[in-house]
């Protein structure tokens, strides 16, 4: 089981997150098929650092954003998804 | 003990001689001593035969003294706490304890199947997937013969009765084992402050301390281990944990130990479970889990009275037992010339050395001498006689005999492979070291350090100065520690290398009977050159072909054996060739111990609504709805299930009914930008919502397809009230706050779930106004001041309601929300102003009629395949876009117009049930046993309607717009029913909506 150093709860086991998705930008709402097709459906899946989208459902219910090593697991860096500067 | 041949030796040993245990093997009364494992008290009572072989039936003995034991494989207890292939050589003696010998057949000493073994040359690796091929439809009943003939022990028919518990734990540093480097890195560790927990498999703390006859400092190594514990459980710092099982080390390092709390207790003091599983979080590990010896591979090398030359001397020295009077030991290194020495020491009438190897150490020839130990060298043996050891051929390398050994125990060691199982799961590489012929830890795993024989160093003062260091670096990480502590580690009498000779299998010339690489699966050194023959040459090939390593014992004593005799075989060296990968858990791990305290209703959590009690009291029939319990029915006396919810229904169409919907998901959403982000999270428009109004709102996945619906009440400017269906209220959660957090952070906008905060009801019916206004005499409850889709918000007894007038079931109605606290109370109020007019409470059943009825989608159709078109909801659908799901719910396949869209079905005979799941086919289409038909479509929900008279159904049939009065037929295979029905729109009463808006 996986550990995350929340940003806000401290390190906590994985089993109280849930994995939403690689981090990408967010097509805006009318950008068309193309770029929603690409952030729906197309992955990197590399061997390496990974950046992913967790949310703390089981915790603060913030959503995290934490560059893994997909072969080792080692948690390379974890801070809030919510950008600096925007509204809490 | 009884007459019989004891074993027992007269003195020494940890065993507890004022302690005598009674016991039952195989029903035959047997006594040993406390301090005894099974094993130990068999041996000591003369047992050899403790098993039969797993394909060949073979006659098997004790193999071993550990956790390594491929043989001694055993039934434990009678009745609901029957254990199957408990280890024998783990299993601590109990008073009164019944074991059972396995997979024989009448009995251990006469088993029919042993007659496998006459036909072992049809029988080889991959025989029962070249054998039972054929004809294909026989294998039903091969599988069910060939499944009546494997595996060993028998698995309980009962339920487990015993508990286990869990505990999180968290450290510094954790050890696992406590032999000399396990002991010496503990010490270390806790005197420099760290907090240490000090793990071991066994009963005792120790390990080979307590079995080697070896000094430190002056002293005994038993009796170093003994001053060693005591300081450490004199520490606040350390926790010991014998009897506990480091059995696998996961991600960021969470280790996971099997702590056997009360099965060594004849009779456990109530309260306490019977093992615990222990998640520890340990900063950093010390793995010194000692080494596994390897056997050598020759004929008929798994008869009883053969075992592991370090077997020998544990029992000699650590449970008192000499398993036989005349030893042989047959090795490749000096280190199995102990059990020569011990054994001799104990009284062993004759004890002969057999090594492999030319020439040895001209000092341990001359100690040999003056023990009086016979000595072959460039020997090895070549054939075991007897059902057990009665004798064995000796012969050279090259094959000529040298002579006929009578011996009733034989030992043999091929070297001893480092126990790096926690390492190598911990994703540790491992290196072939040629020194002592076996694979060492590569020391470059982030957060475990090997030390001692686990790490390769067989010596004593290597393990001690290798613990020592491992313990005191692996505190220094940690908060607190860091005190100094001395670098002095005791003095240890000098010991030379083991000097392995590396050498896997006897001569195969020389070699008679079967030569076993794995015991416990039936492996011989034939099984692997077939395996080679047929081009199974990768380990990973070469295990699963062969069943290699894939017993109980996942190989502990034949993985390194087998892969070094496919080494030969391909004539490359063994690193080349690699080895399988270690998996926990480490040894077999109870099941119960994985479920812990959640079983039975403790499974998952029970969510009640706010009156949950009301109604189990009225009897009501409850179903469970993911975690939710919700009323079926209310059967009256008397009343059969399906009479009562046909009342139910009915009496909403005639009078009105109350429904419990407490579990709908409830979102609270408050902000600036509430409406804005509505807007974009709905594909239907919200701009336009007025305060105090509400409205059906529809949501889509980012790809296009019906994710939710529900409604949307706007309570306030900037305060909404979001419903979702029951299924999807975490899931539409997460979604909102995905999208606040991260896609629209700059949107003003909280959601917050109130599903659990406030009870909600429906009050439906023609008459449901009437209630309404009986409960509020101070509101105007008519149309024109509460009409279909308003809101109302009062207080009753100074607590907040609100009602939202809307209609699930198609009939006028109002969903009535108030504080949890105060659901009870006006539910049972609400059915007191409503009984002068007959109000029904009504369940699930009848709503989910009611609402098939009307035409409603709900799960059946919202099956994450449907666009809102398909639910024929398109019109509700922005052109405008700019709402989540708008891109991609533009593809063409989603736009097809001749997609699957929901239509109404009626049987054409009024007096069929059409069944949900049926698939749709053309009326003309004969069906065929086996073959394929093209559907057109399928049913999704489907119920008889009271109301109607006949049964009706929701379905999704291709371009089903403009198919209504098409006749078809539903068939469903599974049930073997096919009925005729007509299309018709998907809603069946009252299509206007008058009845809805009164």
């Amino acid at each position: 089981m996986q550990q995350f150093n929340c940003h806000f709860c401290g390190p906590r086991d994985q089993s109280e997150f849930t994995y939403l998705r690689e981090v990408a930008p967010v097509p805006a709402l009318d950008a068309g098929i193309a770029p929603w097709q690409r952030f729906v459906y197309e992955r990197d899946n590399p061997c390496g650092a990974h950046a992913e989208w967790w949310h703390h459902n089981h915790g603060c219910r913030q959503v995290l954003e934490i560059v893994r090593h997909t072969q080792t697991h080692a948690v390379l860096e974890i801070r809030p998804a919510r950008k600096p500067g925007t509204v809490a | 003990m009884s007459g019989r041949d004891s074993q027992r030796l007269p003195s020494g040993g940890r065993v507890v001689r004022e302690q005598p245990l009674d016991f039952r093997f195989d029903g035959q009364p047997y006594q040993g001593l406390a301090g005894d494992t099974l094993a130990s008290a068999l041996l000591a009572n003369g047992v050899k035969l403790v098993g039969r072989s797993f394909k060949y039936h073979r006659r098997r003995g004790i193999y071993s003294a550990g956790p390594e034991e491929p043989n001694a494989l055993v039934q434990l207890h009678r009745g609901a706490r029957t254990e199957p292939n408990t280890r024998a050589t783990m299993v601590e003696l109990v008073a009164g304890m019944q074991a059972q010998s396995q997979n024989r057949w009448p009995s251990l000493a006469f088993d029919w199947r042993a007659i496998n073994q006459k036909f072992s040359a049809l029988m080889p690796s991959g025989f029962y997937y070249k054998t039972f091929m054929w004809p294909p439809r026989f294998w039903m009943f091969y599988e069910r013969q060939i499944r009546k003939a494997a595996g060993l022990g028998l698995s309980p028919l009962e339920a487990d009765p015993d508990r286990y518990a869990f505990e999180f734990a968290h450290c510094d540093v954790l050890v696992a084992g406590s032999g000399a480097s396990g002991l010496s890195a503990a010490l270390a560790a806790a005197r420099s402050g760290a907090r240490v927990v000090l793990a071991d498999e066994r009963a005792e703390l120790g390990g080979s301390l307590l079995w080697e006859h070896k000094q430190i400092g002056g002293q005994t190594s038993a009796q170093w281990a003994a001053q060693a514990i005591a300081e450490l459980a004199s520490l606040g710092n350390v926790r010991l944990l014998p009897r506990s099982t480091v059995f696998g080390v996961y991600d960021h390092n969470l280790i996971a130990i099997a702590e056997r709390v009360t099965d060594h207790l004849a009779d456990p003091p109530p309260g306490l479970p019977r093992q615990r599983l222990i998640h520890l979080r340990a900063r950093r590990v010390v793995m010194a889990t000692g080494s596994i010896e390897r056997p050598l591979v020759f004929g008929d090398n798994d008869k009883p009275g053969v075992m592991l030359a370090s077997a020998i001397r544990t029992y000699v020295n650590q449970y008192a037992v000499l398993p036989g009077r005349r030893v042989a030991i047959f090795t490749n290194n000096d280190d199995a010339y102990r059990s020569a020495f011990d054994a001799r020491r104990a009284g062993a009438d004759e004890v002969s050395v057999i090594d492999s190897r030319a020439s040895v150490d001209g000092e341990l020839v001359a100690r040999l001498r003056s023990a009086g130990i016979a000595h072959h060298l460039d020997a090895c043996v070549a054939a075991v006689h007897g059902k057990a050891v009665e004798s064995v051929d000796v012969v050279r390398r090259d094959g000529t005999r040298i002579a006929r050994l009578a011996c009733d125990l034989l030992g043999s060691s091929g070297g001893w492979s480092p126990t790096v199982h926690l390492y190598s799961q911990a994703g540790g590489k491992l290196r072939f070291d040629d020194a002592i012929a076996a694979f060492v830890p590569k020391q470059i795993a982030a957060a475990i350090d090997a030390a001692g024989a686990a790490n390769g160093e067989f010596s004593l003062a290597g393990a001690l100065a290798q613990g020592h260091a491992a313990g005191a670096e692996a505190a220094r990480s940690a908060p607190g520690a860091g005190r100094a502590i001395a670098a002095a580690v005791p003095a240890c009498e000098p010991e030379a290398a083991a000097r392995v000779g590396p050498m896997w299998q006897a001569p195969r010339q020389a070699s008679r009977g079967k030569r076993f690489v794995d015991i416990q699966d039936d492996v011989t050194v034939e099984d692997i050159e077939l395996a080679h023959r047929e081009n199974f040459r990768s380990v990973e090939h070469l295990k699963r072909y062969t069943t290699l390593g894939m017993g109980t014992d996942q190989g502990k004593t034949s993985n390194v054996n087998g892969l070094s005799i496919m080494a030969e075989l391909r004539g490359e060296p063994i690193p080349t060739v690699g080895t399988t990968t270690f998996r926990p858990p480490y040894t077999p791990v109870a099941l119960g111990l994985f479920a812990g305290a959640e079983t039975g209703k403790h499974q998952t959590p029970v969510r009640r609504t706010a009156v949950h009690a009301w109604h189990l009291q009225r009897g009501a029939t409850m179903a469970t709805v993911g975690q939710w319990m919700r009323p079926k029915v209310y059967q009256r006396n008397g009343e059969s299930f399906d009479a009562a919810w046909q009342r139910e229904s009915l009496a909403v169409r005639n009078g009105v009914g109350l429904v419990d919907v407490g579990t709908l998901g409830k979102i609270d959403l408050q902000g600036p930008d509430a409406a804005a982000f509505l807007q974009r999270v709905y594909c239907n428009n919200f701009a336009n919502l007025a305060v105090g109004r509400l409205r059906y709102g529809l949501m889509l996945r980012e790809d296009g397809i019906v994710m939710d619906d529900g409604t949307v009440a706007r309570l306030a400017e900037q305060h909404f009230l979001v419903t979702t269906t029951t299924a999807n209220a975490a899931k539409v959660l997460t979604h909102f706050e995905w999208l606040l957090q991260v896609a629209w952070p700059e949107l003003k906008c909280h959601a917050v779930s109130v599903t659990e905060q406030f009870a909600q009801f429906a009050l439906a019916g023609p008459k449901s106004r009437d209630v309404l206004a009986r409960l509020l005499p101070q509101c105007d409850v008519s149309d024109a001041a509460l009409p279909h889709l308003g809101t109302l918000q009062t207080t009753l007894d100074g607590e907040v309601l609100t009602v939202y007038r809307m209609s699930y079931s198609g009939e006028r109605a109002y969903e009535i929300a108030i504080g949890a606290d105060c659901g009870e109370s006006l539910w049972t109020h609400l059915l007191e102003c409503g009984e002068a007019l007959g109000i029904t409470p009504y369940g699930t059943e009848a709503m989910g009629v009611l609402r098939i009825e009307k035409g409603h989608v709900a799960g059946g159709e919202l099956d994450g395949r449907v666009t809102a078109a398909d639910l024929g909801l398109g019109k509700l659908v922005r052109k405008s876009g700019g709402f989540v799901g708008a891109a991609l719910a533009q593809r063409s396949a989603l736009v097809d117009p001749n997609r699957p869209v929901l239509v109404g079905l009626v049987p054409v005979d009024a007096q069929v049930l059409i069944r949900a799941g049926s698939q749709l086919i053309g009326t003309d289409v004969v069906v065929r046993p086996g073959e394929v038909v093209t559907k057109q479509g399928f049913v999704s929900s489907a119920t008889p309607s009271a109301l109607l008279g006949h049964s009706i159904a929701l379905a999704f049939l291709d371009n089903g717009a403009t198919r209504h009065g098409e006749e078809l037929v539903a068939a469903s295979p599974l049930s073997g029913e096919s009925t005729r029905v007509r299309v018709v729109p998907p809603v069946f009463v009252d299509p206007d909506s008058a009845r809805l808006k009164g």
